[in-house]
């Protein structure tokens, strides 16, 4: 079973019917207790990176998230993501779960629009990702976001190329994982990510 | 990079997609959960649909087929139609939309657009405009589908739509919608030049090249059909081949 983290986040429901459609067991929850149950855990987010981080401690998740990361499977998605980084500087600096090395920044390029919204490709950089698992390049995902994570190469799994890199998905090397993208949203081959995801559990 | 966008739109009517036939292996061409899984298929990018009636009553079964599509369907939804308040938009949400299209509601309330970028963000809220030359080189924004004259100039009108915080603009030409000989490409570079949010073309695509020369000639980062696509004419998979082929990115 995967515990998907209700906080509140506005992909909570999309994320949810992902995982339906793929016959995929899950709760939406935030007792700390699920997540203790749980095989996997999947924290969704959109919105602002202090208010995100505010409800996660409001619900007394964060201890309980960091903890069991290093048990099981762990995927942030979007704001989900960038809150396993250190820090952010969205709206106001901000500490975040501390589970990947890096920091949270607006997108820096003054030559984009920026938020960077829609279908961009992915550089792969660590080609023996397991959630890469059976997807063909080119792999499209679907973006939305005006913040991006600063964190070293060693951490990314691949990027998205939009005048600068963005890293797209990244990994501490251990259970934790985190996509910038919305797999949910991304068609076929994001549905074969959280397939690849169910698989590691 | 980002890829260029191809949009079909889903004209629905009383649950039921309007105008639509002729898709290989969709037995029940009205259906619009059918329609959009095969869009899907094509490799459109998104997927807008469309309330035609926007009425009252049928607004339950409308959002039923939002929420079922939601389900089976794995990109990004945009709903439009008959949204005309912040708790409109919330329903429509609910229902398992992404983003949001206002029209009309936007030229007679603006604070509509800021009030959905705050409290649902800037990337659910696509803003619709119907424009039409006024003969003076200029173009004017028209509401109700396009039948009534606001005389209110698009280039002012966009910008306020960007400063109040939409995340997108969906600029539909009147004068060559449903003429089929392609998007209106001086309206279209007139807004990119004058926003920096994104810009969906619309109103006029009639051949496989209409698509590529907008990407070509203006800035729009995406271009929507409805008919074209409806009508089995042209499939999102052979726009995109045909952009591809010259050296637009697509996915």
């Amino acid at each position: 079973m995967i515990a998907v983290i209700d906080y509140g986040a506005g992909n909570l429901f999309s994320v949810c019917n992902a995982l339906n459609y793929l016959g995929m067991a899950h709760k939406l929850t935030k007792n700390p207790a699920d997540l203790q149950a749980a095989d996997g855990i999947i924290l969704p987010g959109v919105g602002a990176f202090p208010a995100g981080m505010q409800m996660l401690e409001e619900s007394g998740l964060t201890e309980v998230i960091r903890t069991e990361s290093k048990k099981k499977p762990l995927l942030g998605i979007c704001l989900g993501m960038q809150m396993l980084l250190e820090k952010s500087d969205e709206v106001a600096p901000c500490k975040g779960l501390g589970l990947i090395r890096g920091e949270v920044h607006k997108i820096p390029s003054q030559r984009v629009i920026i938020p960077h919204m829609g279908w961009n490709e992915l550089v792969i950089t660590q080609q023996n990702c397991p959630l890469l698992h059976g997807i063909e390049a080119p792999i499209y995902t679907y973006f939305v976001h005006s913040y991006q994570a600063f964190c070293d190469d060693h951490n990314i799994i691949a990027y998205a190329d939009y005048d600068g890199k963005i890293p797209a998905l990244i990994t501490d090397g251990g259970y934790v994982y985190g996509a910038q993208f919305h797999p949910e949203k991304s068609g076929e081959q994001g549905l074969q990510m959280l397939r690849n995801f169910g698989g590691m559990l | 990079m980002l890829a260029k966008r191809i949009i079909p739109c889903l004209d629905v009517r009383h649950g039921k997609v309007v105008k639509g036939v002729n898709f290989e292996g969709v037995k029940d061409v009205g259906d619009p959960i059918a329609c959009a899984a095969e869009y899907n298929r094509q490799g459109a990018d998104e997927l807008v649909f469309y309330d035609i009636v926007a009425s009252h009553e049928g607004r339950g079964v409308f959002l039923d087929v939002v929420r079922e599509t939601a389900k089976q369907v794995f990109i990004p939804l945009t709903v439009g139609g008959g949204i005309a308040s912040v708790s409109d938009m919330r329903d429509t949400l609910r229902a398992g939309a992404d983003k949001i299209s206002i029209n009309s509601s936007a030229v007679k309330n603006p604070a509509l657009i800021s009030e959905g970028a705050e409290l649902f963000g800037s990337q659910c809220i696509v803003v619709g405009i119907d424009a039409k030359r006024d003969g003076k080189g200029g173009y004017t924004v028209f509401v109700n589908g396009g039948r009534i004259d606001m005389y209110i100039d698009l280039i002012e009108w966009v910008r306020e739509i960007q400063a109040r915080g939409a995340g997108e603009i969906c600029l539909n030409s009147i004068d060559t919608d449903g003429v089929r000989g392609g998007f209106d490409l001086e309206m279209l570079q007139a807004v990119c030049a004058n926003v920096t949010i994104p810009v969906i073309a619309s109103g006029g695509a009639g051949k496989l090249s209409d698509f590529a020369t907008a990407f070509q000639k203006t800035n729009a980062t995406a271009a929507l059909a409805a008919s074209l696509f409806h009508f089995g004419e042209l499939t999102v998979a052979q726009v995109k081949e045909d952009c591809r082929s010259k050296g637009i990115i697509v996915r």
